[in-house]
């Protein structure tokens, strides 16, 4: 599926833009100074053999990499004119507006309903839990499977379901970005398919980000893509152009499956 | 959603939360020093009344009757034989136990043979002390009648008892933390089930095996009641297993039941022999420890 | 040497017959270890089983065998159990939050961890004197049950903490990090997700350290639980007895007849640990099923 390009034509805002972000472990780089912008309502796609990155560089937009230890980020990622990683601001903050989904599906051990409704309620929902729920399933496709056993637990669900359990879980937060870690590398084609299929409509109301090692769905359903290779951004760009134009020769080596 | 709002204020509950689980962790440290001080202070209240020569090299327990002499020898004699007792007893039947279990024994034998060994382990002492004075020392009596009614040798088997299954099923863990594939790998050249046992697995284990020797010892050291039913209150050096002795928890146990009138030298000595099994218990522990740590083996 | 030569083939043969006699010994030592609980526990239940009736449970000790009973001693261990519980699991169970949940991997860290294994291997009657020391003289609690129930929960609480960080560790890191991911705080995620994960794991090491403090004897002996009560404790600061001090009160008498009391009231204790253990199998089955 080709991103309509009419859309591309009109300004959008930089929800997330990153400045020479670099993130190490102990010391040595695993990002290396990369910078670029995650425009409004726009897939991002991020892509790049094992190992280059890709996934602590996603980790690095919501705070998750905090949890490793002996991490250091270096550079700024800007997001509504703060730095994510400014002095006075809090983590817990962050991730309430920058969602994540993970790759192998991690369902609450609790009812389907209570998977959705956990995450506003602990942060002040005061408004109606049961739309909430409906909403996000909906969002999610997965309202019309589950509807009528909402109590039952979410781990009687099919791996497929799960993860788009998982997706109106953190769609239930309303965040301004969705970032997704290889969200479809642990499920079967079908369910791939629905995903895919989810995410170019949730595109309208969410701005996304995902990591994926699969060229093919990065080619079908994003509209920019940034290839990473040992740490380093080599290119980023609208998507069409990298795949069948690449101004970078490495890039072309890749996305033409001459390594990697 | 605001998303200009990012300070940390409102989370001062977090704050008082993580307070309250420190403390509860600081406990145990506060608890250390409590031990630590109180035993020293105490102790040395006691070596202001008795030379420490007296205390380590003397001969002779006779605390509470005059003439009074604090040589804790007889004590330190007495303990060392019941543990060394209880370890001859223990070590290679529980070590074999192990071998057993973690070598030959199918799953469904495991599945109900280690509950049991968890049960002998969680039986109280006292009914070890039990035990040993209404079966055991009786027993003994028919097979050898010069021995006494109080004596080492029952307090001995007794404890051994006790600290078999903790060795069994300390050992048997480390035994099974031994990958299959160095098994396989001895398997594989021709080797049989006992070449592959004694030359691999327990020499890849010993780590683990010897710290479990080590606790099961330690544990053997402070064990109270099987020796202060069994053993007597007899400290004396001599070499025969069938006769009284004391130890030292069973004359802690002896003081602290008699009228002992507090802050005069008896009250001390029961600081100072406990400060002795203290500190025997703790080192014995923190070499058991360093091993686990140091020569853990790394099978990557 | 060639390949099955006569020598290497008698060398296999006695290779083999020394690995089969190896493996007999091994199986008859540990059937000989279960046939001597059997033993153990069949002694004590004979000896003991025709002083248990109605009488023996409902009676005070006494200097008559007949009339001599353990219930002063088995409401003692009941109180008992009731203040330790409510003393050591709050307190152990929130250091393993702290440990395995706040600490990070400090040097702090570091040093608890290396003092509570070093705690656990102290000496009961260690514990006994230090509960003597503080609790009955310096607080001046007497030898009250309090005193008792503060020095037994000191006793467990290495036991109750090691066994809590290993359930809370097993719990994945990935029902974490989806916590997070979604806005949590490090509360939050551990009070509405890691503490129920872990929570039969926790049950099981609470219910076994409790089993523990039910059988000691020397520390209630050295905080001067008494002997001989005709009474029964109305509250946590009243004198008290316990099942294990009154086994060990009759054991020491010369007599048959209290070394046959003595082993009725063992075969009470057991009973009270055998269901105490039950309830933890029960308990972690029933847990554990329902997370699966």
């Amino acid at each position: 599926m080709m991103s309509d390009s009419a859309d591309k034509k009109a300004p959008r805002e930089a929800v997330l833009d990153l400045q020479q972000v670099s993130v190490l472990y102990s010391g040595k780089p695993a990002v290396k100074k990369v910078s670029c912008q995650i425009l409004r309502n726009c897939i991002t796609a991020i892509i790049g053999p094992s190992g280059c990155g890709k996934s602590t560089l996603l980790r690095s937009l919501n705070r998750m990499n905090d949890f490793v230890d002996g991490v250091t980020i270096e550079g700024e990622i800007l997001f509504a004119g703060q730095n994510l990683y400014g002095r006075d601001v809090d983590p817990v903050e962050v991730r309430r507006r920058i969602g994540m989904v993970f790759q192998k599906p991690n369902p609450f051990p609790k009812s389907i309903y209570s998977n959705i409704a956990w995450g506003p309620s602990i942060n002040g929902y005061d408004g109606s839990m049961d739309e909430l729920v409906e909403r996000s399933l909906t969002q999610a496709a997965l309202w019309e499977e589950v509807k009528d056993r909402l109590q039952e637990s979410a781990l009687n669900l099919s791996g497929g379901q799960q993860q788009r359990l998982c997706i109106a879980r953190a769609l239930a937060m309303e965040p301004q970005v969705l970032l997704m870690d290889e969200p479809c590398s642990a499920l079967d084609p079908i369910s791939t398919a629905h995903i895919e299929d989810l995410l170019f409509q949730l595109k309208s109301k969410y701005t996304i980000v995902i990591v994926t090692h699969n060229m093919q769905q990065a080619a079908r359903i994003s509209d920019f893509t940034a290839f990473m290779e040992m740490g380093d951004l080599i290119e980023f760009g609208v998507t069409d152009q990298i795949f069948t134009r690449p101004n970078i020769k490495r890039t072309e080596e890749y996305v033409t499956g001459r390594f990697g | 959603m605001n998303t200009s709002i990012r300070r940390a204020e409102r989370r001062w509950g977090e704050g008082v939360i993580k307070f309250w689980l420190y403390s509860c962790a600081a406990i145990s440290i506060i608890t250390t020093i409590a031990i630590i001080s109180l035993l020293i202070v105490e102790s040395l209240g006691f070596f202001d009344e008795v030379s420490p020569a007296e205390f380590f090299f003397g001969t002779r327990w006779v605390p509470l009757l005059e003439p009074s002499s604090f040589g804790i020898l007889p004590l330190l004699w007495g303990t060392m034989q019941i543990t060394v007792m209880g370890a001859i007893f223990a070590i290679p039947l529980g070590l074999a136990s192990a071998i057993y279990l973690s070598e030959y024994a199918s799953d469904r034998v495991r599945s109900w043979v280690k509950p049991i060994l968890e049960l002998l382990a969680g039986i109280p002492t006292v009914v070890y002390g039990y035990f040993a004075l209404t079966f055991v020392t009786p027993m003994l009596r028919k097979v050898i009648p010069d021995i006494q009614v109080f004596n080492a040798l029952s307090a001995g088997i007794v404890v051994g008892i006790m600290i078999l299954p903790m060795i069994a099923t300390l050992s048997d863990n480390a035994l099974r933390a031994v990958p299959v594939s160095l098994r396989q790998a001895a398997y594989a050249l021709g080797a049989t089930s006992f070449e592959v046992t004694t030359r691999v697995v327990v020499p890849a284990g010993l780590s683990g095996v010897m710290a479990s020797f080590l606790l099961a010892i330690s544990r053997a050291i402070g064990e109270t009641m099987a020796v202060t039913l069994a053993a007597g209150q007899t400290p004396n050096l001599s070499f025969s297993p069938l006769e009284s002795i004391q130890t030292m928890t069973a004359y802690i146990v002896q003081v602290s039941l008699g009228d002992t009138p507090s802050g005069g030298i008896a009250y001390q000595t029961l600081f100072a022999v406990a400060m002795m099994l203290f500190v025997i218990t703790l080192l014995i522990n923190i070499v058991s420890q360093m091993i686990l740590s140091r020569f853990r083996e790394v099978y990557e | 040497m060639a390949f099955g030569s006569k020598e290497e083939h008698l060398n296999l043969q006695k290779r083999h017959r020394k690995a089969r006699l190896f493996k007999l010994l091994c199986a008859a030592v540990t059937w000989s270890s279960v046939l001597l609980l059997a033993v153990l526990l069949f002694q004590v239940c004979v000896a003991g089983i025709s002083w248990i009736d109605w009488q023996f449970i409902s009676s005070f000790p006494s200097r008559f065998p007949d009339r001599a009973g353990i219930k002063a001693a088995l409401v003692g261990t009941m109180w008992l159990i009731i203040l330790v519980a409510l003393i050591s699991i709050p307190i152990g169970v929130s250091s393993a939050l702290y440990l395995e949940e706040f600490a990070g991997k400090g040097r702090i860290a570091k040093i608890i961890e290396v003092n509570i294994a070093n705690l656990g291997g102290v000496p009961s009657i260690v514990y006994g004197i230090l509960g003597l020391a503080i609790f009955v003289r310096f607080f001046a609690l007497e030898r009250s049950l309090i005193s008792g129930a503060l020095t037994m929960s000191l006793l467990i609480l290495p036991t109750i903490i090691i066994a809590s960080r290993e359930a809370i560790i097993a719990v994945p890191q990935s029902m974490r990090a989806a916590a997070y991911s979604l806005g949590a705080t490090k509360w939050q995620t551990t009070w509405h997700h890691v503490l129920p994960a872990s929570f039969p794991g926790i049950m099981t090491g609470i219910i076994l350290s409790l089993s523990r403090a039910i059988g000691e004897t020397a520390p209630l002996i050295m905080i001067g639980a008494m002997t001989f009560v005709a009474f029964l404790p109305q509250g946590p600061m009243d004198s008290f007895t316990a099942l294990p001090i009154q086994i060990y009160n009759w054991v020491s008498r010369p007599q048959q007849e209290f070394h046959e009391l003595a082993a009725a009231g063992i075969v009470v204790l057991l009973l009270v640990l055998l269901l105490m253990n039950a309830t933890a199998i029960y308990i972690r089955s029933k847990t554990e099923r329902r997370l699966k």
